[in-house]
């Protein structure tokens, strides 16, 4: 096993290439584009025997994905952000398929305003979708989810999509060492696509049936699709256990991160999760009891773990790098779900939202978090959420604004046109 | 742990030159972590990248705002705020600039408190060849940091720059080694900070409550008139285009392929290059037929801030 420096999103490539993909359509975007230009820098110079094909939009990406998938290659592609929602249509379809593919998506803050760096409303907003979804914190756990996922599409009790997620920036331009597994090894963990009884020959043509079906019909098959989502989470446990017994690299459905004797745990997804590692290594070195649970499975939603990691905590303060207008922040609105009705009560839940559109979580803003919530339990009541969202930035905001509708309101106007 | 920062523009390797110290100190037994950090720029826009190095696995990420090791490959940066490229300077790091002025000359301009070192990278390159100024600053940036030898320091530019022809390597390698050897007087100048011994974490944070605000303001919606006009995107520019006439065939091909509209057509059906709005991309010079378009290095060409509708 060699470690060599890889980007997040050079790293998602080398899991395609070790899952030997047949087909990838792709179409690029700001952060994702690494990752199909160095697929297809590989497949020109014969090291991956693959297709590629550049198409118009996300959305023909995914309908070839979709389609090459139900006859019975193994596919691969790649999206972000805009790219991700303009093919929205198509990921609900590619569910009700049972299409088994992997979809990497590098998040990007969805405009506008526009921007390039990331947080989680593009991936959360293909959540109901039925894709399945993994969720990285490290370049490595980039290219190991990707061989997760292939296992977990195209097991017979699932056979769903999956996506799998990481942060533009922070991972896919960041390298980090990274294992690259014996491909050896891989081909043993994640044999050839077993067609999962589809099949498609060219000398056999066929056509797949499209109806419109009534709402008993419709309701089967969407429902199908929840419970082999629900059925994911066993089959996970499964192939996570296979991976950590050939690999040697652990990847439960939920990471808990010095959690043993805590009594206040941090709770997000995503690469600033690392950074929570930072400040709770220095908080524990002080004597406090902090732990972090990273959800590292969210579709399926690994309810009954957190529950067990999560209900007998004093406190848990949700970090959601995500905003959902109008209620908040989505992880904390599931986790609030997933935590309700325990017999001993729970623990107290306290919202944060922070890192939209790739803003900085600093060190000292995850320790007043825990200074905070840890309020929160001594008083047994829980502050309203709160936006990490400093004076300064304020300051930075109220001075462009300041440019901005002074010009509109023209004063200045036109002062140096010529 | 090491945690060095990278300033340039786009198009001095600054990516690639935080790519090879990255690997050099991969190599000498680090764990690394390196970056480039960029937007929508093109070349000529001030980008920067950063470096992390220690001996365990790095949870920290993004920006680094403490830096022990601070290098500036293009000394023009200084004069643009929003390259930030000061920030989070304090008494124990160190300033590498690549630049033909005294480090003594830096200090009055720029009263830092910590130190100040200079690289003469213009008198490598005039000794070794041309080499981007990136990768010349990492190796003197290298030898600061004392802890990489030169072999893997010119293993690492072999490794990085895999793919480009072997006289190209071996030219960056020279060089690279080359201001490697002029700083090995300040060989560890760099101090390695325990990890996790940044600024201690007292102060919280300023947070404050939004309010919901009245449109307008509340809106992202902001509008100007002639903002093309007014915005002369022609400083970004290293390098520039240089029509000879005499050569030229008239044949508007480098009117057409310019994106940023910056050439005109004079009243003999001459191209006229606007350098208020040339970002030097070089478009024109590698597209023109008759090859009657050369490329200038900007800092050969005064004054270096185009005059006003100069031709």
């Amino acid at each position: 096993m060699t470690r060599i420096l890889l980007t997040g999103n050079a790293a998602a490539a080398w899991g395609a290439r070790l899952a030997a993909v047949d087909y990838v359509p792709a179409f690029p975007i700001t952060p994702q584009t690494e990752i199909i230009e160095t697929l297809a820098e590989w497949i020109d110079g014969g090291v991956l025997d693959s297709r590629l094909v550049t198409l118009e939009s996300e959305h023909s990406m995914l309908t070839a994905a979709g389609a090459a998938a139900v006859t019975g290659v193994r596919v691969f592609s790649a999206t972000s952000s805009q790219g991700l929602l303009y093919g929205m249509e198509m990921l609900y379809n590619l569910a009700g398929w049972r299409a088994p593919l992997v979809l990497v998506n590098v998040s990007r803050g969805l405009s506008a305003p526009i921007t390039l760096e990331p947080d989680h409303n593009d991936v959360l907003a293909a959540r109901d979708s039925g894709f399945l979804q993994l969720h990285c914190a490290t370049c490595q756990e980039v290219l190991d989810n990707v061989l997760l996922a292939y296992r977990l599409a195209e097991d017979a009790r699932v056979r769903l999509p999956v996506l799998v997620n990481l942060d533009g920036f922070y991972l896919s331009f960041t390298r980090e060492p990274v294992a690259i597994p014996e491909p050896a090894a891989v081909a043993d963990f994640l044999p050839p696509f077993s067609d999962c009884g589809l099949h498609f020959r060219g000398g056999q043509p066929s056509s797949q049936a499209v109806a419109v079906l009534g709402g008993g019909l419709y309701s089967y098959f969407r429902y199908q699709v929840h419970l082999a989502a629900e059925q994911a989470a066993a089959v996970y446990a499964e192939v996570a256990a296979d991976f950590e017994r050939r690999f040697g690299r652990s990847y439960p459905a939920v990471e808990a991160y010095r959690c043993k004797d805590a009594e206040l745990v941090l709770v997000m997804i995503g690469s600033f999760a690392t950074k929570a590692k930072a400040a709770i290594d220095g908080l524990c070195a002080a004597g406090q009891r902090v732990g972090l649970v990273r959800p590292r499975l969210l579709r399926p939603f690994p309810a009954a773990e957190l529950r067990r990691l999560l209900g007998h905590r004093k406190g848990v303060a949700v970090i959601d790098q995500n905003l959902s207008p109008g209620r908040g922040g989505i992880l904390h609105t599931e986790l609030t779900a997933a935590l309700y009705g325990l017999p001993q009560g729970g623990p107290l839940l306290v919202s944060f939202v922070g890192g939209l559109g790739g803003r900085d979580i600093a060190e000292e803003e995850f320790v007043q978090m825990v200074e905070v919530l840890r309020q929160a339990v001594q008083e047994g009541i829980a502050p309203p959420p709160r936006l990490l969202f400093t004076e300064e930035e304020l300051q930075q905001v109220r001075r462009l604004q300041d440019i901005a509708h002074g010009r509109s309101e023209g004063k200045g106007e036109g002062e140096e046109t010529s | 742990m090491y945690r060095i920062r990278l300033h340039g523009r786009g198009g001095q390797g600054i990516k690639t030159a935080s790519r090879i110290l990255g690997t050099a100190l991969f190599r000498s037994g680090f764990e690394v972590q390196d970056a480039p950090r960029y937007g929508a720029e093109r070349r000529g826009a001030p980008i920067f990248a950063y470096v992390r190095a220690d001996d365990k696995v790095i949870c920290e990420r993004g920006l680094i705002h403490q830096p022990n090791l601070v290098v500036v490959a293009d000394e023009t940066l200084f004069d643009l705020p929003a390259a930030n490229v000061l920030e989070g300077l304090d008494g124990r790091a160190v300033l590498l600039i690549n630049s033909e002025r005294s480090a003594q000359d830096w200090c009055r301009q720029l009263q830092l408190p910590g130190q100040v070192t200079v690289l003469d990278g213009a008198a490598v390159v005039r000794e070794a060849g041309r080499v981007p100024a990136g990768a010349l600053c990492v190796g003197a940036a290298a030898r600061l940091l004392g802890v990489v030898s030169r072999r893997a320091l010119l293993q690492a530019v072999a490794e990085e720059l895999a793919g480009h022809d072997a006289a190209a390597i071996q030219t960056s390698q020279q060089a690279v080694s080359q201001a490697y050897e002029l700083f090995a007087g300040e060989a560890g100048l760099v101090q390695r900070l325990q990890s996790g011994a940044k600024k201690s974490v007292t102060t919280p944070p300023k947070w404050v409550e939004l309010d919901c605000e009245a449109l307008p303001r509340a809106a992202p919606t902001i509008t100007m008139a002639a903002t093309s006009a007014l915005v002369k995107t022609g400083l970004w520019r290293t390098r520039r285009p240089r029509i000879d006439r005499a050569l030229c065939s008239r044949c508007g091909l480098c009117r057409t392929l310019c994106p940023e509209g910056g050439i005109d057509l004079d009243g003999e059906g001459y191209p006229v290059i606007d350098y208020r709005y040339c970002k030097g991309c070089l478009l024109c010079a590698a597209q023109c037929p008759r090859r009657a378009i050369a490329v200038a290095d900007e800092r050969t060409v005064s004054p270096p801030q185009p005059k006003e509708g100069e031709p």
